[in-house]
């Protein structure tokens, strides 16, 4: 039985912060290129519903057994983060939900906990990386996630087959956080780097002694983590410093944390030819090799959002106050408006095909399709006579618009937009990632899961539009 | 079945109406007693007169007790209603049914809100806990969809719509600066409207009705009794109430330039009234211009205006105080203020003066003069596409 990756999805959040914003403002710090940054509404969670859904609008994806959630920064603790991207993939209550958060390790675990299972498995991956203002991580580091489905042959075609996995673990401080801080501190680099030199050295001796392989059989070497120094040196330290490596997202988006590897192994497939060979690499608290390559499979993958046009839409415009405001940095004046009320757990839970996965209805008699679901039909008054019918995957346009100054949003002003969708079905909705010079009737969007605000702790997640680009 | 009205059985003989405004000198109970005792002294009656009361007020107390602890009603019953802004109109349409059923003699209509004491920009509603699905946009953000899907539909570009969005707010300053009950009794030109801060969409400051406190009451009773209490009263010709499926955000065919729940509204209570040509056989309306654009859309809606018409005819100053057809005269909503559960009874105070020709001399319109003896007051309630609407005609005829 092949056993492998059956597909593959990436979400770089539209925003990115040219490094040079924070030298301006701050007189020091920032440096050259752009980092990508989650925008206000948008969390772990949230950017790894849209990674998933990258990744399963590129193939005919089975229903997984598992669904795990990796990050740095989960949006809450306690609660079960992949809870709610379960509930927006509209998944079975029989398909497994657990979340792998903490450490930037997480990925790994869950990649590990995958590949030895028998089912097919789906984990998402996401950071939304903080920094001190002028620290380096705050330029450095860039928020996205990735989702990557592992099964086997009897799933689904395997596009890239695990070949093998070695991991050597070691304790040492490098980075750390303490639970509640929306930043990390870390070592004196130099030291860093040299425990990592020795583990990848280990990592790589060990992978390719199991796999049976060389430095010569691997064709692209994906190498990840949040030590930059130590990432440099690592082919060299692995003795792959012949192989090409991937492309170095970091200039554009930055070092994505826990999604990093899944990113930039995306990024190579995305690309890849059949009988590739990669080799991932990546340096968290150890170091973690694992081994694919691709099959003749991945010649009918097509990616539904490929990283490259992600990493090229980004809009860079984005200003540095407002990204401090976004990340809570700065407090700014909210509007003389009440506070925000969070949603209320019981209508949450009666609607959450609603409300998680955008499920409308369609009455049978018309054809008429309603959001939310509507029980006693517009026409003809038909009682519970309707079907139901997912909404998120469709496209709409914007049929009128408003730009509301006065309400409260984490970032005003909102922009709501009535749209209609294709195939019938209208709704009003905030419009996201869009300037509001960008709306105008007949404007083209698509959905998307986002954090609407948070209250009383409560994150409430619905769906928002944004441009079609 | 049918909506058959009460046309001429029931008559209004006395009302009474605070003034508006940022009333921080005033409480809830001090506006209220100040209405209802101008009502019962207009009608010339005291409160023991009274068999009944309705109340209307969308967030400023709950119960009958509201109204009858600052008053010291006496054991009477007490009808607290709510329909949004319609409120105060819901109170005065149930009043003066009851007096037509013949279950009581002498009743009283009366409105209040005290919206100024929660220190907050704009209108604030309650929440009923939810899912938080629901596109939380303020209500001038709601009203601002009218404007690019009206401009859309009939041709008009978006510069001529904030030109004919500044001419509403400019005619009901105007009307409002001859109106000593208004909260804003000042004109205000052209270019300072088109120029102030946008609130919404299309909207600035002055495309938004004032949020007011006040108080407004009504005395009515059966129309053979009225001459007993007054020499000039006021009959009711039409009440007309709708409320609908909220088909517009659902409803692809909706397409925000109009609002379903008054056109249906306004034919109802033409039929009652037996108005067949409402521009040329009313003498005035007071319209529920909570916005700019709402004034325009209603304008059609109300069948003052052809369809895609509105527009032109508000330029052209068909809806001015000394228009064909004098829309506000008293500065409606926009600068008499709105304090949601006193505004349906404030426009009918506005009929009470000017149909009675009690008005101030410089806002006295002059239809009335022509012959005209019939008035419209017209409140909504929600948001273009979900919205309850109700209208009301008065006459000060019988027959």
């Amino acid at each position: 039985m092949t056993r492998g990756i059956l597909g593959y999805g990436v979400h770089v959040p539209y925003y990115r912060l040219q490094r040079s914003a924070i030298g301006a403002t701050l007189g020091a710090g920032g440096g050259k290129g752009t980092r990508a940054v989650a925008s206000y509404d948008e969390d772990a969670t949230s950017m790894s519903v849209e990674a998933a859904r990258a990744a399963l609008g590129s193939f005919a994806a089975p229903t997984p057994a598992a669904v795990y959630f990796c990050s740095v920064t989960p949006p809450y603790l306690d609660k079960t983060n992949a809870n709610a991207i379960h509930a927006a993939l509209n998944y079975p209550s029989e398909v497994f939900a657990g979340d792998m958060v903490g450490s930037a390790r997480s990925t790994t675990a869950a990649l590990t906990a995958a590949l030895n299972d028998r089912r097919p498995v789906l984990i998402t991956s996401a950071d939304v990386r903080t920094g001190r203002p002028g620290s380096g991580d705050e330029a450095a580091l860039g928020d996205a996630a990735a989702a990557v489905m592992i099964g086997s042959d009897g799933d689904a075609p395997v596009i890239a087959e695990w070949i093998g996995t070695s991991s050597i673990t070691h304790e040492f401080l490098d980075r750390w956080r303490e639970p509640g801080w929306n930043y990390s501190r870390v070592w004196e680099e130099r030291f860093g780097e040299s425990v990592y030199n020795k583990l990848v050295a280990e990592a790589a001796t060990v992978a390719f002694k199991d796999t049976e392989l060389s430095a010569a059989d691997i064709d692209r070497v994906v190498i990840s983590g949040l030590h930059a120094r130590a990432v440099r040196s690592a082919a060299a330290a692995a003795g792959v410093s012949a192989v090409p490596s991937a492309q170095d997202l970091t200039a554009a988006i930055g070092n994505t944390g826990s999604a990093h590897g899944l990113v930039a192994l995306a990024q190579a497939l995305d690309t890849a030819e059949p009988d590739e060979t990669l080799m991932l690499i990546n340096l968290a608290d150890g170091c973690d090799v694992s081994i694919f390559r691709t099959t003749d499979a991945i010649v009918d993958y097509t990616p539904a959002r490929p990283v490259a046009q992600q990493v090229q839409q980004g809009n860079d415009s984005l200003e540095y106050a407002k990204f401090l405001t976004w990340r809570g940095y700065l407090d700014r004046e909210p509007p003389r408006r009440p506070d925000p009320e969070s949603p209320a757990g019981p209508p949450s839970e009666r609607n959450t095909g609603w409300k998680f996965a955008l499920i409308g209805s369609r009455d049978r008699g018309t054809g008429n399709v309603y959001l939310p679901p509507q029980r006693v039909a517009l026409e003809g008054g038909a009682v519970d006579d309707y079907e139901l019918v997912p909404m998120a995957d469709i496209e709409a346009t914007v049929a009128t618009f408003t730009i509301d100054h006065l309400a409260f949003s984490p970032s005003p002003p909102t922009l709501a937009v009535v749209v209609d969708f294709d195939g019938g079905g209208r709704f009003m909705t905030e419009l996201t990632d869009a300037d509001a010079d960008e709306v105008h009737i007949g404007l083209r969007v698509r959905m998307t899961f986002r954090k609407v605000l948070t209250a009383n702790g409560v994150h409430n997640y619905f769906w928002k539009a944004i441009p079609v680009r | 079945m049918g909506s058959r009205g009460i046309k001429d059985q029931v008559a209004i003989v006395g009302m009474g109406c605070t003034q508006f405004g940022e009333r921080f000198d005033r409480s809830l109970d001090d506006m209220i007693i100040e209405a209802a005792h101008a009502a019962y002294d207009s009608a010339g009656i005291s409160q023991d007169d009274v068999d009944a009361f309705w109340f209307g007020t969308l967030g400023s107390g709950t119960s009958g007790l509201t109204i009858s602890k600052p008053l010291k009603i006496d054991y009477k019953p007490v009808t607290r209603v709510e329909n949004m802004c319609a409120s105060g109109s819901e109170a005065f349409r149930n009043a003066a049914y009851a007096v037509a059923s013949g279950a009581f003699d002498v009743v009283m209509a009366i409105g209040a809100e005290k919206l100024k004491d929660n220190g907050m920009s704009g209108l604030v509603g309650a929440q009923v806990p939810d899912d938080g699905t629901k596109t939380q946009i303020t209500a001038p953000a709601s009203f601002s969809l009218l404007a690019p899907a009206y401009g859309e539909k009939y041709g008009v570009e978006p510069d001529t719509m904030k030109a004919v969005m500044a001419r509403i707010a400019w005619k009901n300053h105007y009307n409002g600066a001859r109106n000593p009950r208004a909260q804003f009794q000042k004109e205000v030109s052209i270019e300072t409207i088109c120029n102030a801060p946008l609130v919404a969409g299309q909207l600035g400051i002055f495309d938004c009705s004032g949020v007011s406190d006040g108080s407004a009451a009504a005395i009515l009773c059966r129309a053979e009794d009225a001459y007993k209490y007054c020499d000039n009263p006021l009959f009711v010709k039409a009440l007309a109430f709708t409320s609908g499926p909220g088909a517009g955000p659902l409803d692809p065919d909706y397409d925000y330039t109009t609002f379903d729940e008054v056109t249906r509204c306004a034919i109802d209570a033409y039929e009652q009234a037996g108005v067949t040509d409402p521009r040329t056989e009313i003498a005035m309306a007071e319209v529920h211009d909570c916005f700019t654009p709402t004034e325009l859309v209603l304008m059609e809606d109300l069948q003052f205006s052809k369809r895609g018409e509105g527009w032109e005819d508000v330029m052209a100053g068909t809806f001015d105080l000394d228009g064909e057809l004098p829309v506000n005269p008293d500065g409606g909503l926009k600068s008499f203020g709105h304090p949601i559960g006193a505004s349906g009874l404030r426009m009918l105070f506005e009929c009470w003066l000017q149909l009675r020709k009690e008005a101030p001399e410089d806002r006295q319109i002059l239809s009335v003069d022509k012959g005209k003896t019939l008035g419209l007051t017209h409140n909504l309630g929600g948001r273009p596409g979900e919205c309850v609407s109700f209208a009301a005609i008065v006459g000060s005829e019988l027959g």
